[in-house]
């Protein structure tokens, strides 16, 4: 027989993690999509009802995400102007229904290369706070995805938060996606950028990512580089930048496409920045 | 058996404290359905795609059915039974009652807790914030614009007028006489009901596009799986395992017979305890495939390369349609100009956002089939020739319809439960998941076409051609009928002296195609009106004033040859877009210079479509009874499946009769209750059936004004058991309760048949196949983004010569609505075969793809049709992607032939075109 437990805190969490291994279930809104028509026979931990983990605070050091921060929470949270793109992002995800269930931890957990949550916070140069019954440890956001549906957790981890480095004055955020329609729509093609600007709109540091393009986003590492000290207007989008990407055909659009769409995108999002 | 552990849960639901020992990780929608009862929740894909299922949890909309239940401890829950109070109605349900904001009514639960939810905490939103509220709730019948409507009146409270149900009959609004029950959640749909003992059927189907199979002993399963009581294999078929709509071709088998031939079809059905059902797999039962070459697409099918997919049919051409009419030959040489081009179209599902459901029951030896349904009286004729048993041994009794724009006129669960329960003798219950109604059931039709068109130095057209290949699936359904009907109007409403029309039906190994709003015609339409854009632009001619100067007029005969003598108002829906054509015109040339890469164009659709089935006989029978405390009862065997024939059909027979529409109650197509009246397919019913509704009030008043020896213009009314019929010389009472019943109960019946004349056609397809033709024009303005390809319509304009208008509202929810469904055709919409199983992949619009709509309702009267009315179904959602292709064109330049046009369509004919620089 398979068991459903939902603890009410993370130690006893961690505990049954460490008995054996169990799917984690958050928002449910990968969790139940995957299993239509389909019985569901699994080990389920439930970690909705360890409500302490539904929280956005302020440290030192990081802004921590709770791992049940919803996408709604997110909308509704008073952040820096450097998580405007993650929060243009959580209104696009799905209908509102989903939005007030799915947690921004689970989209990353759930390592798809359609996570809108991922280029916002590779963007914002995200960490994730692993932890077991006997162990925590951090990892870069762009170091725990490792591929389509592939992360380094363990089985007898969960990410507890998402922590994000205070972002420095004037850092803005943004984020663009396309899709073929207005709502509930997976992204053709997503990019999420975090630009740092001085007094005459010169880029101090820009941290820009591609979704959906490769089988985890990728940060565009040659143009964050050659924008510094670029005025934001005058940015070019050149070939050799977007060369590490690798689209493909799928149903919602050919490769072809998408290629020729991302140095639009970059575009916007650079641009948009000054806009917002 | 449960496979997980009962937990407690405690939750307040609708403000009623539960307690519920469950499976904590079953979805909460089937426990709010299967545990509780409550059903107005619904159910469309249990995946989050479709919105059905949205409840609020703690205020706030959510998704029952990605909720594991125990997640609702100590929750606050509400569902669409909670928002009445004492009994009455809230204000949001009010103004969805008063907007006509549910037409079938399936989404309805969802949409009014979403919208709720937004106004619980904003009670006045703007209508960006509408749209965002809805935007997670999927609705395929109205277009969305009456739902947003609706919200808006809510908001502003303006819906707290009593409702006002008095004036009633033909032209007026009346508000649908099964709203309420809709908008209360009460609505009783297929997978609503089932007897309480019944076993659960779940039909295991082919993951391959062609393949042959094997599986172990039925027996020996058995034996390994004691919650399975029967595997039902084509073996059991008591008579004959075929089935199609035609009485010579019945080629697709209830069960395959070792040799699939599309991926989704039923291979065993396993009926059982629901559990054990749902939880075995292709390895319990010893099925082994063995994939085979399939046919796919349009070249293999006429290739010859291969086995063919029937092997009857060894060319793989199921069906020719033909039409020819004078000498097209001669006609292109006498041309001034001509256009021609090819066009490819894909394949669409109707996306209903009920998936099939039903039961059957048996009862002494006869069936009860209760099941959603547009075909009651076609699904009794087929289930009895598959069981091999007398059609009057089947009652079928339709659901209320979730939608069905086509998809519902095929057999699908039905013959299933049938021959389950009739084996078993035990109710059989069946609800198709989202994925298994999407491989299974049919398409639109894929078409492959080249259309050419002439005209001469006036800018009259001379000559059409048109070539069609239809990808018609592995199996029959509609497509012999779709292949016939397409040359018949592959012109549009245009008067051309010559036309040649080809079309073919190929069989592949794909979903079979069938009926889908417009049999084949909306994918002609794309062609013609290209092809009209194109000759203006040659002609130095404004593309409206082109299609006046060709718009087919009384007095013109069409394509078949058939004199147009009445109710033809093209010209007049053409000329009263006029003055919106000329100013979106000028607005977005304006527009165009202003902007470099953001590109406005406005585009103009045209339709005409026959109501009613083509060159043969296709009766309606209705029938109108008073018992003996006068109650009223229309016995209607028109299926509404959300387009309001249920409130329609009552409107037309009050009105005949004489007395209150709000004084009827109704019976709907219950094949042993009403008479036959046909398919809800072809629009015909409003035209069809409402004629006979009006013969049958006009029956029962005859009867009365005799009864009552009273004068022809007698006013009737009814006071408990009498019926008073008043007149110059007084009153005149029949006492009801002293007249004998005769049946049902009812002591008058009155009794209408129509039949729409038509004539058989010869062998070049002249003759007159429709008794009447229903007429419209859309014109469309859109933004094309020329950087990303994506493409957005701002606003729509429709014009529809509807005869008469029975109920406005109920005309605009369908010119609305399909508008939303031509909007999806043109722009987004592409069944790909095995990737778009979910709705996750296959995309239809949302609340905010919708542009603004202005509706302009022509009505030229009809003779034949009840009140002057005829069909509109269909002919809303004709002109709208042809329309919306044109814009494009307009816009940028570029012509679209392959729809829908999606922005990597888009992009890549702007690439190609060399007039942009991407
Ligand atoms: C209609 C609809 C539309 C959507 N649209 C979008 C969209 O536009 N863009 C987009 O990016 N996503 C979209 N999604 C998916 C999005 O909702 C999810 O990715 C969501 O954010 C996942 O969160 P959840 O809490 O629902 O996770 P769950 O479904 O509960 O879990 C997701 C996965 O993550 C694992 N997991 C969850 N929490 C943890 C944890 N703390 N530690 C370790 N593993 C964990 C689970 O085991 C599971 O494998 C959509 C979903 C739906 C239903
Ligand atoms: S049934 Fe829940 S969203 Fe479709
Ligand atoms: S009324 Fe919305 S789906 Fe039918």
């Amino acid at each position: 027989m398979s068991a459903y437990v939902r603890p009410d805190n993370l130690e006893e969490a961690l505990e049954f993690l460490s008995e054996q291994p169990r799917i984690l279930l958050s928002g449910g809104t990968d969790f139940f999509p995957a299993r239509v028509g389909k019985p569901i026979k699994e080990n389920v931990l439930d970690i909705t009802g360890i409500t302490s983990l539904r929280s956005i605070e302020m440290t030192s050091e990081y802004i921590k995400i709770g791992a049940l921060t919803t996408w709604s929470d997110i909308v509704q949270s008073k952040l820096p102007p450097a998580f405007n793109g993650l929060k243009k992002a959580a209104i696009t995800i799905g209908g509102i229904q989903t939005q007030n269930a799915a947690t921004i931890c689970g989209n990353i957990c759930n390592a798809s290369p359609a996570a809108d949550s991922v280029p916002n916070l590779m963007a914002l140069d995200a960490r994730v706070k692993l932890q077991s019954l006997n162990e925590s440890r951090i990892l870069n956001l762009e170091d725990f995805l490792i591929g389509n549906r592939k992360t380094l957790r363990k089985p007898n981890e969960l990410v507890s938060e998402i922590l994000i480095p205070h972002p420095k004055e004037s850092s803005y955020g943004n984020f663009e996606k396309l899709g073929a329609r207005a709502y509930l729509v997976i992204s053709i093609v997503m990019v999420g950028a975090v630009v740092e600007l001085d007094k005459k709109q010169t880029v101090l540091n820009l941290k820009i990512a591609v979704g959906s393009c490769s089988p985890v986003a990728k940060r565009l590492k040659l143009l964050e580089k050659e924008a510094v000290g670029q005025k934001i207007k005058t940015i070019r989008i050149e070939p050799k930048h977007i060369d590490s990407l690798k689209p493909i055909d799928d149903i919602r659009a050919t490769a072809n496409y998408r290629a020729k769409i991302i140095p639009e995108l970059l575009k916007r999002v650079i641009k948009g920045v000054v806009k917002l | 058996m449960s496979i997980i552990e009962n937990t407690s849960i405690s939750f307040v639901l609708n403000n009623i404290p539960q307690r519920l020992s469950v499976n904590p990780l079953s979805r909460f929608s089937d426990i709010l359905r299967d545990h509780l009862g409550l059903t107005g929740t619904k159910v469309g894909c249990d995946a989050g795609d479709c919105g059905a299922c949205t409840i609020q949890i703690n205020g706030e909309q959510r998704y029952a059915c990605l909720t594991a239940t125990g997640q609702l401890e100590g929750c606050d829950v509400r569902t669409v039974e909670g928002l009445s109070t004492n009994g009455s109605i809230s204000s949001l349900q009010k103004a969805f009652l008063e907007e006509g904001a549910a037409q079938c009514g399936i989404c309805t639960p969802g949409m009014l807790m979403a919208a709720q939810s937004l106004l619980d905490k904003n009670p006045n939103p703007k209508k960006q914030q509408i749209l965002d509220a809805l935007g997670g709730v999927l609705c395929r019948c109205t277009g969305y614009t009456k739902i947003v409507q609706a919200v808006i009146k809510a908001g502003k409270g303006l819906s707290n007028k009593q409702i006002d149900n008095s004036i009633s009959s033909v032209g007026t609004r009346m508000e649908k006489v099964d709203g309420i029950k809709k908008i209360k959640g009460k609505e009783i749909f297929g997978a609503d009901v089932s007897p309480k003992n019944s076993l659960w059927l779940k039909a295991i189907r082919s993951p391959h596009f062609r393949a042959k199979f094997s599986h172990d002993d039925p027996d020996i399963i058995l034996q390994r799986f004691p919650g399975i009581k029967k595997i039902l294999t084509e073996k059991d078929i008591t008579g004959n395992n075929g089935f199609g709509i035609y009485p010579d071709i019945k080629d697709q088998p209830v069960l395959a017979k070792g040799h699939v031939r599309y991926r989704g079809e039923a291979v065993v059905a396993l009926v059982g305890e629901k559990e054990t059902v749902e939880s075995l797999n292709d390895e319990d039962l010893g099925l082994k495939w063995e994939p085979l070459e399939a046919i796919r697409g349009w070249d293999a099918a006429l290739s010859g390369k291969f086995e063919p997919v029937q092997s009857e049919i060894p060319d793989n051409i199921l069906a020719e349609g033909y039409l020819k009419k004078n000498d097209v030959k001669k006609g292109f040489e006498e041309s001034f100009k001509t256009a021609e081009g090819h066009w490819i179209t894909s394949a669409v599902e109707h996306g209903y956002i009920e998936p099939e459901a039903g039961y059957a029951e048996k009862v002494g030896q006869r069936l009860n089939i209760f099941v959603c349904t547009q075909t009651p009286y076609m699904d009794q004729a087929e289930i009895a020739q598959v069981l091999g048993i007398n059609a009057n041994q089947i009652r079928i009794i339709p659901s209320a319809v979730g939608g069905g724009f086509g998809g519902k006129l095929d057999l699908s669960l039905q013959p299933l439960i049938a021959l389950a329960a009739w084996i078993l003798d035990r109710p059989v219950r069946c609800i198709y998941s989202r994925p298994e109604s999407l491989a299974s059931t049919t398409k639109r039709h894929p078409v492959r076409a080249f259309a050419k068109a002439g005209c001469n130095s006036e800018g009259k057209l001379t000559a059409f051609e048109y070539h069609g290949d239809f990808n018609t699936g592995a199996y029959a359904s509609w497509g012999p009928t779709v292949a016939d009907r397409v040359p018949i109007h592959c012109t549009g409403p245009y008067f051309v002296p010559n036309v040649l029309s080809k079309t073919r039906a190929l069989l592949t190994n794909e979903s079979p195609s069938g009926a889908f709003r417009g049999f084949g015609t909306p994918q002609a339409a794309i062609a013609h009106e290209a092809l009209m854009d194109i000759l203006a632009e040659k002609m130095g001619m404004d593309p409206l004033d082109f299609r006046i100067n060709n718009a087919i007029r009384k007095g013109d005969k069409t394509n078949t040859g058939q004199l147009l003598e009445y109710s033809v108002g093209q010209v007049e829906c053409l000329e009263s877009l006029k003055n919106s054509w000329i100013e979106w015109r000028k607005k977005s040339l304006l527009y165009n210079t202003k902007n470099r890469t953001l590109k406005q164009g406005v585009g103009c659709g045209c339709v005409w479509y026959g109501c009613g089935n083509t060159a043969m006989s296709n009766p309606s029978t209705m029938r109108v009874g008073i018992n003996h405390n006068g109650k009223i009862t229309l016995y209607n065997g028109a299926v509404d499946i959300g387009q309001g024939a249920n409130t329609i059909m009552i409107q037309i027979c009050a009105e005949s009769l004489g007395l209150p529409a709000t004084q009827f109650e109704f019976v709907m197509s219950d094949t042993d209750l009403t008479a036959d009246a046909g398919k809800t397919s072809a629009s015909r019913q409003t035209f069809v059936s409402g004629k006979a509704a009006q013969l049958a009030g006009e029956n029962l008043r005859a009867q009365i004004i005799h009864l009552a020896e009273a004068s022809e213009n007698a006013f009737l009314r009814i006071e408990e058991n009498k019926l008073i019929v008043k007149d110059d010389s007084g009153e005149h009472s029949l006492i009801l309760s002293d007249i004998l019943p005769k049946s049902n109960g009812d002591v008058l019946i009155g009794e209408g048949t129509f039949d729409p004349p038509t004539t058989p056609l010869d062998e070049n397809r002249q003759g007159d196949p429709y008794a009447t033709y229903g007429f419209g024009a859309q014109i469309a303005l859109v933004e094309v983004d020329t950087l990303l390809g994506t493409t957005k319509v701002i606003k729509i304009a429709a014009a529809h010569d509807v005869g008469k208008a029975i109920n406005p509202t109920q005309v605009e929810g369908q010119i609305q609505g399909g508008i939303a469904q031509g909007l999806g055709l043109a722009l987004m919409e592409e069944y790909i075969q095995e990737y778009s199983e979910n709705f996750h992949d296959y995309l239809m619009p949302t609340v905010g793809d919708m542009p603004d709509i202005d509706i302009i309702l022509i009505e030229d009267h009809e003779p034949l049709g009840p009140y002057g009315a005829k069909g509109i179904g269909e002919h809303a959602l004709i002109p709208t992607a042809p329309a919306i292709i044109g814009a494009i064109k307009d816009a940028t330049g570029i012509s679209i032939h392959h729809v829908p046009a999606t922005p990597d369509r888009v992009l890549k004919a702007l690439h190609d075109s060399k007039l942009y620089n991407v």
